[in-house]
């Protein structure tokens, strides 16, 4: 490696694109969160705490709270999912075919994928329909604007961002271990709870990552299929922006989610890292 | 051994999981009725959307010049980021390599808003530019690993090998460096144009009020429910995905052979 001005060249363009649009756009919104509310949306430049007052009211520290809790139960409910699917994937025989099947949802457009649930679950939906016709129902049950199909969705949708790096790290794993651990009588339970998940731990951290962080950002899942009840963070940052125009509150609940999204990151990499010194 | 039947039954409820709402939509997008009433099957969606759907079709326009313009500039930017960031050591380079990846962690609603923030900040008018804007910045770290993953197993003495020959820097980098890098600096590319053509929320707060995206329409579609036009289009995503899918795996073997 050499110290000299082509790398200076190489790299001017991208170090000030990120610099400008990004790293600075970053920086406004914190310091908007210390200004005061302009009147028709927009901040006046004068200090204030009031957008940090807003915010510490049980209304929105209880929003905060169901974002990373239902973040938690779709990444856990996903995982559930994932890691046997990649598993069976590994030990199969038509593993590529298998693999482009997860990719091929992986590909299509993310707001089909949730309108398509949508056509199944809806008022006027395939199911409802259905149960009609087979006469065990007379009116349309809401299956959809609620928390769980919130969760069912964004399952759907982060399964093949959890399989894909589960399956990188399975396929790695060396099977002769399981088979080691019952010869010395180790029960199937033991040999998976004690030999492969530790071992397939980075896996299963990228997976969990690739899954939860989406999760705490999320706004179109929640806006289209979640009703009154079950808003989440990006939600009432959006609110906030477009229809409230509390400018200073959008920017510090933007902030709360940068930072919760900054600390479940460095958690999950040090979890990685931790992997790395159990090998 | 039971866990193979367990793990089978997780896999084909993944399967059922993924493709029951694909396959009901690909079937209702021939149905002569509007609602998930099935009236007998008639191709008069596709014909509406092939024939009356013009809003769409701007819309589809306007996505592919956003995703070709911004998926140019991030792949430029990426690539000769990457080159210096992996061949060179300089001032600020712990810094960038840090700040290369950032956007890859923040939830496209925060880029989406903060800079939306920016743009109202300095007075630019929402439109075509602030979008390509959004989708470049966001496609950057997708570039950086993929261009990065090939440079860190290419030779530099093949590029110092040119400096002796004497070629220079923009040769080097035009004959040497860029053929070398091509497979990993074209599927860079692809990925980006299909975020970009994908990405709905971050676009939805920058565009302001006279440019609709693909997925912005797609959205102001769906809200209202059930839309036979959109089971026809979906159905042309599916199939697309499927094209894809194939053809960058016929791609990645001619590339890596």
């Amino acid at each position: 490696m050499k110290t000299d001005k082509r790398g200076v060249a190489y790299t001017w363009p991208i170090t000030l694109w990120l610099t400008i649009f990004f790293l600075i756009p970053m920086g406004i919104v914190l310091v908007y969160s210390f200004l005061k509310k302009g009147l028709y949306g927009g901040v006046e430049f004068k200090l204030s705490f009031d957008a940090f007052n807003i915010f510490l009211n049980a209304m929105f520290i209880k929003i905060v709270l169901k974002t990373i809790l239902v973040s938690l139960g779709v990444t856990f409910i996903t995982l559930i999912i994932a890691v046997p699917t990649a598993y069976f994937i590994v030990r199969s025989k038509y593993k590529k075919l298998y693999i482009y099947l997860i990719i091929i949802p992986f590909w299509t457009n993310f707001l089909i994928r949730i309108y398509s649930w949508m056509a199944i679950l809806g008022h006027n939906g395939f199911v409802n329909i259905f149960l009609k016709k087979i006469g065990l129902i007379d009116t349309s049950i809401q299956f959809l604007y609620n928390t769980g199909a919130v969760v069912l969705i964004s399952v759907y949708t982060s399964l093949p961002f959890a399989i894909l790096p589960l399956y990188a790290v399975i396929e790695k794993f060396d099977f002769a271990l399981i088979d080691a651990a019952r010869d010395l009588g180790a029960t199937n339970g033991q040999a998976f709870f004690r030999i492969f998940l530790p071992n397939i731990k980075q896996g299963i951290v990228t997976a969990g990552i690739f899954t939860f962080v989406p999760m705490l950002g999320s706004y179109v899942i929640p806006k289209l299929v979640g009703g009154v009840n079950s808003i989440f963070m990006g939600n009432v940052i959006a609110r906030q922006l477009t229809e409230t125009r509390n400018w200073p509150l959008a920017a510090t609940i933007s902030s709360v989610l940068i930072l919760l999204t900054m600390i479940f990151v460095l958690v999950g990499s040090m979890a990685k890292k931790r992997g790395d010194n159990y090998e | 051994m039971n866990k193979r039947k367990t793990s089978l039954f997780f896999f084909v409820l993944s399967m059922l999981f993924f493709y029951l709402p694909l396959v009901v939509i690909v079937i209702y997008s021939f149905n002569k009725g509007k609602s998930m009433v099935w009236q007998g099957f008639s191709l008069k969606w596709y014909k509406e959307l092939f024939l009356y759907s013009d809003e769409l079709w701007r819309a589809f326009r306007y996505s592919i010049v956003i995703a070709i313009i911004s998926s140019t500039i991030s792949t430029t930017l990426g690539t000769l980021g990457v080159i210096g960031i992996h061949w060179y050591k300089f001032k600020y380079k712990k810094y960038l390599e840090v700040l290369g990846y950032l956007p890859l962690i923040v939830p496209d609603i925060i880029m989406g808003v903060s800079l939306l923030i920016l743009f109202v900040t300095v007075k630019l008018n929402l439109g075509l530019m602030s979008i390509i804007i959004v989708h470049t910045t966001f496609n950057i770290p997708f570039v950086l690993f993929i261009v990065l993953s090939r440079l860190s197993d290419l030779d530099y003495s093949i590029v110092e090998a040119s400096y002796d020959l004497g070629a220079t820097e923009i040769q080097t980098l035009k004959k040497v460096i860029i053929p070398m890098l091509l497979p990993a600096i074209v599927s860079g590319f692809l990925i980006a144009i299909t975020l970009s053509f994908d990405d709905f929320v971050a676009t939805f707060f920058v565009a302001g009020p006279g440019i609709t995206t693909l997925p912005l329409r797609i959205y102001s579609m769906i809200r209202l429910g059930i839309s036979p036009v959109i089971n026809a289009l979906s159905v042309i995503f599916i199939a697309f995905a499927v094209a894809l899918t194939l053809s960058t795996t016929k791609l990645q073997k001619y590339f890596i052979k």
